[in-house]
């Protein structure tokens, strides 16, 4: 429907010749339009050109959009962190189970609230919707976590954020547009409800599920506040974005709180500000490599989602 | 909701014993498969508001629930008597308003902005670097902030002396009365094209007839957007308003933690981070949770009242 909107209107455009108002109308449009595109994309170059560029010719300042002085010392510096390695690999690892764990459980409990027959379905609906509205807040929260022996374990990644309502109702409108007459047939055929959720559903909800797992991924990749809150202590538990959080902060407040000689020591080889600088590439890049090629799937799955609640 | 429950009403219809339990037998997997996850539910969700308990005793770590000793409404008393809590209270409310005003307009204006784009090449383009910014963490996009502000090398300063409008750098993160600013600003750069997404699908269900029509009618493109394209999207923009009306006061804190400093704490100070300054890194966990239950509380008379706008709106969009 767009392209044939684009299509009349290209054509009424040759048919009568734009006028003056027109002109100027379309030189504000893109005007507006290129600055907000240089505002948001002038910091991330910023930062990429800082992150590559000498860190003695960076402090006198004048970088822009490119390396004035290229070098890979920066990243040579900050991968020699034990901190940073471990962080890495603690933020892939629960990036994956989370995702993973996060994708069966939602869909499953989707399926079965997307069953009109289902006897469970109202009181299960009304249950979770709830938990969008209310929570214990951060105190009972956290001795929630304490109690259950949670702290210092990987397992405060997953475990508490496993099961979201949102996600849920996402995937589950997205199952009410799937024909009820492919799950009657394969009923037909002796195929128990497990069996129709795993054969039938899953193979056919894969944007929602493109969606969700999008929304789980980066969710686990930027989270950093439940490892300062659980494991801020266990250096083999921390997490790429919270070493990302102590070495920013650390001269932003000129209190070193970051652990141990070791950082502080990389920080004096090169320049502060060209450590944090390679840092945050490292903690930002692996989801831009991933989110332009999900586009047209979330932006589907948001407006689905808005529609719905 | 309401649809779900009268289809429920129709299937289940039969109310014998059991004839239910038939179905519960029939439908064994769909509770194996459902079960685990509200316990999950339970334990996870459900338990903390178990906690809320706490704000009532003196809560020491360790005892059991009958052994705390409990002090009735004083924690509350001494919260409602502290200067500070009023400070806090109005940051969390001034950022919560700053946020859904600026939360609001500009994501529309931008939306209407990229509608206007007839080249479909840059329009995608333009769509993709918008939502670069909403997929990094709020870590990352503190520390741009911060630097893009900094009096060393940032580029706000250093457009702003170019221009000649300042003398001197200005120390953005260390002056108290920016901060609002700062921090609304920021959350405009993050998430201004991530919210713009809804606008532009609301905008692209408008029928190109009344564009049609009006175009003959010798409308300017600036009249089609205030006379079409603004009023189809009207209900979009309500029902989004509402929404964050109901989720004003939950700001969360995050923002506020990694731009924040000491040097202006006075107005970065929001009520969660009070929860954790105060309640948990104090260990004062009882005076914490009643911070807690006073964020909820309000949270729940906003959302109430957001729905009662709904209802009201709902009805008269009908009528």
């Amino acid at each position: 429907m767009e392209a044939a909107e684009s299509a009349t209107s290209a054509k009424r455009m040759r048919l009568t010749s734009k006028s003056p108002q027109d002109w100027i109308f379309d030189f504000i449009v893109y005007l507006l339009i290129g600055i907000i595109t240089i505002l948001t994309l002038y910091p991330f170059l910023n930062v990429l050109a800082i992150s590559f560029n000498d860190s003695v010719d960076t402090v006198r300042g004048g970088i822009t959009i490119y390396p004035r002085e290229f070098t890979l010392e920066n990243y040579k510096v900050i991968f020699s962190y034990s901190g940073l390695i471990t962080g890495f690999k603690i933020s892939v690892l629960r990036t994956l189970v989370g995702t993973l764990a996060g994708l069966v459980s939602g869909s499953m409990l989707a399926y079965t609230l997307a069953r009109v027959d289902f006897q469970g379905r109202r009181f299960i609906s009304t249950f979770l919707a709830i938990t969008m509205y209310v929570s214990g807040g951060l105190i009972p929260g956290f001795i929630l976590i304490k109690d259950l022996n949670l702290i210092n374990t990987f397992a405060v990644y997953i475990l508490p954020g496993l099961v979201s309502a949102f996600n849920i109702f996402v995937i589950r409108s997205f199952i009410d547009g799937i024909p009820y007459a492919l799950q009657e047939s394969a009923k037909l055929d002796g195929a128990n409800d497990f069996t129709i959720y795993w054969r039938v559903i899953l193979p056919l909800c894969k944007p929602a599920l493109a969606t969700v797992a999008l929304f789980l991924a980066v969710g686990q990749w930027n989270s950093w506040f439940d490892t300062y809150l659980f494991n801020g202590s266990n250096e083999k538990l921390t997490t790429l974005q919270y070493e990302l959080m102590k070495v920013l902060q650390s001269t932003m407040t000129n209190a070193n709180n970051v652990r141990g000689e070791n950082m502080s020591q990389l920080m004096a080889q090169v320049s502060p500000d060209s450590v944090k600088m390679a840092i945050t590439i490292v903690a930002t890049v692996p989801i831009l490599i991933v989110y332009p090629f999900l586009q047209k799937y979330f932006v589907k799955g948001m407006t689905l989602g808005a529609v719905k609640s | 909701m309401k649809a779900i429950t009268v289809e429920n009403q129709t299937s289940g219809g039969l109310s014998k014993k059991s004839q239910r339990w038939k179905v519960f037998k029939n439908q064994r997997f769909l509770y194996m498969m459902s079960i685990p996850f509200v316990i999950w539910v339970f334990i996870f969700q459900y338990l903390p508001l178990w906690g809320w308990t706490m704000a009532f005793q003196n809560y020491k770590p360790g005892k059991g629930f009958f052994s705390q000793k409990w002090v009735g409404f004083e924690h509350f008393q001494t919260l409602f008597k502290d200067d500070h809590f009023y400070l806090v209270l109005r940051n969390t409310l001034a950022m919560s308003f700053m946020g859904l005003v600026a939360g609001l307009v500009f994501p529309i204006l931008f939306a209407l902005l990229l509608n206007e784009v007839r080249v479909q090449v840059l329009k995608r383009f333009v769509q993709t670097v918008s939502y670069l910014p909403h997929f990094v963490s709020w870590v990352v996009a503190a520390g741009i902030v911060t630097k893009m502000l900094s009096t060393d090398g940032g580029v706000v300063n250093s457009v702003l002396m170019g221009l000649h409008l300042i003398d001197q750098p200005i120390q953005f993160m260390s002056k108290g009365h920016m901060f609002w600013g700062i921090v609304t600003g920021a959350d405009v750069w993050k998430e201004t094209g991530w919210n713009a997404i809804i606008y532009l699908a609301a905008i692209s269900g408008i029928g190109p007839e009344l564009y049609e029509a009006a175009r003959v009618d010798g409308a300017s493109r600036l009249k089609q957007i205030w006379h079409i394209t603004l009023p189809g999207i009207r209900p979009t923009i309500i029902v989004l308003l509402i929404m964050s009306i109901g989720h004003l006061i939950g700001i969360g804190f995050e923002k506020q933690f990694l731009l924040g400093n000491h040097l202006v704490s006075d107005y970065s100070e929001v009520l969660d981070l009070y929860a954790l300054n105060y309640g948990l890194s104090m260990g004062r966990y009882s005076f914490g949770t009643a911070i807690s239950i006073f964020n909820s509380v309000i949270s729940v008379i906003l959302l109430f009242v957001a729905n009662g706008m709904f209802k009201k709106f709902a009805n008269e969009s009908i009528m």
